[in-house]
C-alpha cells in the first residue's frame, strides 16, 4: 500500500506550498462550482479510515438525479474508496470505519439502523473487471431479482428488458441459457450492467468500468452509460481522462496529500463542477496538470 | 589473433566430439540409477504386494464372495460334499463370504458421509464465509485443524467408544462406527471444503452482494455451488481414508455379525469389511486365508474406485476463473 512516503509527488512545483498548509486548510481551499439542483446523494464531510489510515479527508460532493458524475485523480487518491462507500459496500472491507454523513434523498445511509442491504438494492454497482456469475446469462440476470424478493410478473421479460436496457439482447438473446463466461469481455461487463439494472435501481456506481475493455467495446459501454442516463443517476471512477469528458456532466477532481511526518497518503477533494467548465477552464493549479497530463 | 580467433583454434574434434558425454559419466550414472532406485522402490514393493495378494486370492473371485455370510461349517453343504472325502468342514468354509463386511461398510460410509458432510461443510463454512479472518479464535481453529488431521484413527476410536457409552447405547452398532469415523474425516473434510470455497473469488461474492444479496443468500447460492466440486473431491477423499480403517472399529465393539442389519440399519449392529479381512486372514483354515486375500483386492478396488471418482469429478469440474 502507500505507505511509504510518496516520493512521485514531491516532485510536483506546488509541493512546497501544499505541504505548509494542513490538510484541514488544504480541504478548505476545494474549489467547488456549480452544483447541481436537484440532488439524490450527497456526502457531508466524508473521512474513511482503514484501521488507523486515514484514506480520504472532508468530501463534499452532490450528485445530481439524472446526472453522470465522474469522479478522477491520481491513482491512491481515495476514488474507489468513496465510491464504495456510497452504497456501504466498503463495510465488508475488515478494519474500514466511515465518519461524516451520506445521505441518500435526504436519508443519511450511515445513520444507525439502516440496513446496508436495503441500501445496495437502491444503488447498484459495476466493478472494474467484469465480474459475471457461473451461471447461465439468464441467471445472471434473474439472480438479482430473486434473491431480493422482486415481485416480478413475467421473469422473461425482465431478463429481455434488462438485456436490452444494457444493449446486450441482440447479441444474446439466442443463447440465454449458455454460460455467461462465453462471453466477450465487453458483452461481459454489460451483462453486469444488466444485472445491475435488473433489479430497479436508483443510482448506479461503477468503479472504472471500461479499464478492462478494448477501445470498441469501452465506446459501447459509453453509448450505454449515456443511455442509461436518462433513468439513472450515475457515478463513474474512471483514470480516462476523455471517458469524463466525454460521458459526464460534473466532474471531482481528487488528489492525495502526503502526510509530513507518516508519508501516508491523504485522499480530498480538489474540485468538482460542470466537467465542461472543469476542464477548460480549471480553477485549481492540480487539476490543470493532471488534466493536461503534467501530473499523476 | 583475436581471441574469438583463439577460441575457435582451440576447439577441434577432440574437444566436442569426443565420443564420451560427461552427462554420463560413472558418478552421474550411479546417481542417476540411485534416483530411480528410490522412485520405483515403493512403487515397486506395492505392485509386489497387489500381485501376490491377487494370486493367492486367486481362487475365490466368485461370487458366493460377495452373497454369503462367513462360513465355518454348514452341515448341509458339509453333507452333499462329504462324498468326494474331503473334510466337511474345509468344504464348507471354502464358501465363506464377506456379504455382512461389505453391506456392514457401505452402511458405514453413507452414515459417516451424513455426518461428517453437513458438519464439516458447515464449519468451513462459518471459518471462511463469517468469522473474522483476523481474529484469535480464527487462528487457534486453524491449528488446531492441522492438528486433529493428524490424530491417529484409533484415538477417535476411543473418544466415540466412550461417546457412546455416555449416550448409553449397545456397543457395535453402526452409528458408533459412524461417529468415530466422521470425527476421523472431519478434519480432512474441513480443510478441503475451505479451500475450496478459498478458490472461489472474492468478485463473486461482492457482485452478489453489491445487488442487495445477504451474505446468507451469496454463500448459498454463490460461493457454495461453486465449491461443491471441491468439496466432493476432499469428501470422497476422506471416505476412502475412512473406509479400510479398522482399528477404531475395533474400539467401538464391531466384529462377528453373521447376519443382515435390520432396519433401521444406523441402530443395527453391522460388521465391517476391514475387520471381516483380518479375522479371516488370521484363520487357520488355507481357504479362508485365499478369501481374505480376494477381499483385499476387493477392497482396494472399492478405495482406488472412490479415488478415481473424486479425480474425475476435480478434473471434468475444475474451473479456471
Ligand atoms: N481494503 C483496504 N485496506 C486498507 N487500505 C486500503 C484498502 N483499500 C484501499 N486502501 C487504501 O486507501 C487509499 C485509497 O485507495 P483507493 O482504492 O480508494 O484509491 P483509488 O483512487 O481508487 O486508486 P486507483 O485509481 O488506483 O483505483 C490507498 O492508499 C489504498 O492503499
Ligand atoms: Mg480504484
Amino acid at each position: 500500500m502507500s505507505t511509504q512516503p510518496a516520493t512521485a509527488n514531491a516532485t510536483s512545483e506546488e509541493e512546497p506550498l501544499s505541504l505548509a498548509l494542513s490538510i484541514d486548510e488544504e480541504a478548505a481551499h476545494s474549489v467547488i462550482g456549480d452544483v447541481p439542483a436537484e440532488s439524490v446523494m450527497e456526502t457531508f464531510h466524508l473521512n474513511v479510515y482503514y484501521g488507523g489510515f486515514h484514506a480520504v479527508h472532508d468530501i463534499n460532493l452532490t450528485f445530481g438525479k439524472n446526472e453522470i458524475t465522474a469522479l478522477i485523480g491520481p491513482s491512491g487518491c481515495g476514488k474507489s474508496t468513496v465510491l464504495r462507500c456510497l452504497n456501504r459496500m466498503n463495510d465488508l472491507v475488515p478494519g474500514a470505519r466511515v465518519e461524516g454523513e451520506i445521505s441518500y434523498h435526504g436519508q443519511n445511509i450511515y445513520a444507525k439502523g439502516v440496513d446496508p442491504i436495503a441500501v445496495r438494492q437502491h444503488i447498484g454497482m459495476v466493478f472494474q473487471k467484469p465480474n459475471p456469475f457461473p451461471k447461465s446469462i439468464y441467471d445472471n440476470i434473474a439472480y438479482g431479482p430473486r434473491v431480493i424478493g422482486m415481485k416480478v410478473d413475467n421473469m422473461d421479460d425482465l431478463v429481455e428488458e434488462a438485456l436490452r436496457g444494457a444493449a446486450l439482447w441482440d447479441e444474446v438473446k439466442d443463447k440465454l441459457k449458455q454460460s455467461a463466461y462465453g462471453l466477450s469481455g465487453g458483452q461481459q461487463q454489460r451483462l453486469c450492467i444488466a444485472r445491475t439494472i435488473a433489479t430497479k435501481p436508483d443510482v448506479i456506481l461503477m468503479d472504472e468500468p471500461c479499464s478492462a475493455l478494448d477501445p470498441i467495446a469501452t465506446s459501447k459501454v459509453e453509448d450505454l452509460m449515456l443511455q442509461l442516463r436518462d433513468d439513472y443517476t450515475i457515478i463513474v471512477v474512471t483514470h480516462n481522462m476523455q471517458q469524463a469528458a466525454r460521458v459526464s456532466d460534473r466532474t471531482a477532481f481528487f488528489t492525495a496529500k502526503p502526510d509530513e511526518t507518516t508519508g501516508n497518503r491523504t485522499g480530498l477533494l480538489v474540485e468538482f463542477d460542470r466537467t465542461k467548465r472543469l476542464f477548460s477552464n480549471p480553477a485549481d493549479q492540480r487539476t490543470e496538470d493532471y488534466i493536461s497530463g503534467r501530473f499523476g | 589473433m583475436s581471441s574469438a580467433a583463439t577460441t575457435a583454434a582451440a576447439v577441434t574434434t577432440s574437444t566436442l566430439a569426443s565420443g564420451r558425454s560427461q552427462d554420463r559419466d560413472l558418478r552421474s550414472l550411479a546417481f542417476l540409477g540411485a534416483l530411480w532406485f528410490s522412485l520405483f522402490f515403493g512403487v515397486a514393493v506395492l505392485f509386489a504386494l497387489i500381485v501376490d495378494t491377487a494370486i493367492s486370492g486367486a481362487p475365490r473371485f466368485d461370487s458366493a464372495l460377495f452373497t454369503q455370510y462367513t462360513q465355518t461349517f454348514d452341515p448341509e453343504r458339509a453333507e452333499a460334499l462329504a462324498a468326494t472325502g474331503r473334510d466337511p468342514k474345509d468344504l464348507s468354509a471354502a464358501y465363506t463370504g464377506f456379504r455382512s463386511g461389505i453391506v456392514g461398510s457401505i452402511i458405514l460410509m453413507i452414515t459417516t458421509a451424513l455426518l461428517a458432510i453437513p458438519l464439516g461443510v458447515s464449519a468451513a463454512v462459518y471459518l471462511e464465509e463469517f468469522a473474522s479472518k483476523t481474529s484469535r479464535f480464527s487462528k487457534v481453529v486453524e491449528v488446531n485443524l492441522q492438528n486433529l488431521a493428524a490424530v491417529p484413527a484409533v484415538i477417535y476410536g476411543m473418544l466415540a467408544a466412550t461417546l457412546m457409552a455416555v449416550v448409553g447405547v449397545q456397543r457395535g452398532i453402526a452409528i458408533g462406527g459412524a461417529v468415530a469415523l466422521a470425527l476421523l474425516i472431519l478434519p480432512v473434510v474441513i480443510i478441503t471444503t475451505r479451500e475450496a470455497l478459498r478458490s472461489v473469488p472474492d468478485e463473486i461474492r461482492q457482485g452478489s452482494l453489491a445487488l442487495g444479496a445477504t451474505v446468507w443468500q451469496t454463500t448459498w447460492r454463490q460461493t457454495l455451488p461453486s465449491a461443491v466440486p471441491g468439496i466432493s473431491t476432499g469428501t470422497i477423499l476422506g471416505l476412502s481414508r475412512a473406509i479400510g480403517e479398522a482399528a477404531p472399529l475395533v474400539m467401538i465393539g464391531f466384529g462377528a455379525i453373521n447376519f443382515a442389519p435390520e432396519f433401521p440399519f444406523v441402530t443395527s449392529k453391522i460388521e465391517a469389511f476391514p475387520l471381516e479381512i483380518f479375522n479371516a486372514a488370521s484363520d487357520s483354515k488355507e481357504v479362508v486365508q485365499q478369501a481374505a486375500s480376494a477381499g483385499i483386492i476387493v477392497l482396494l478396488a472399492m478405495i482406488l474406485g472412490m479415488n478415481a471418482v473424486a479425480i474425475i469429478i476435480r478434473n471434468k469440474f475444475q474451473r479456471s476463473w
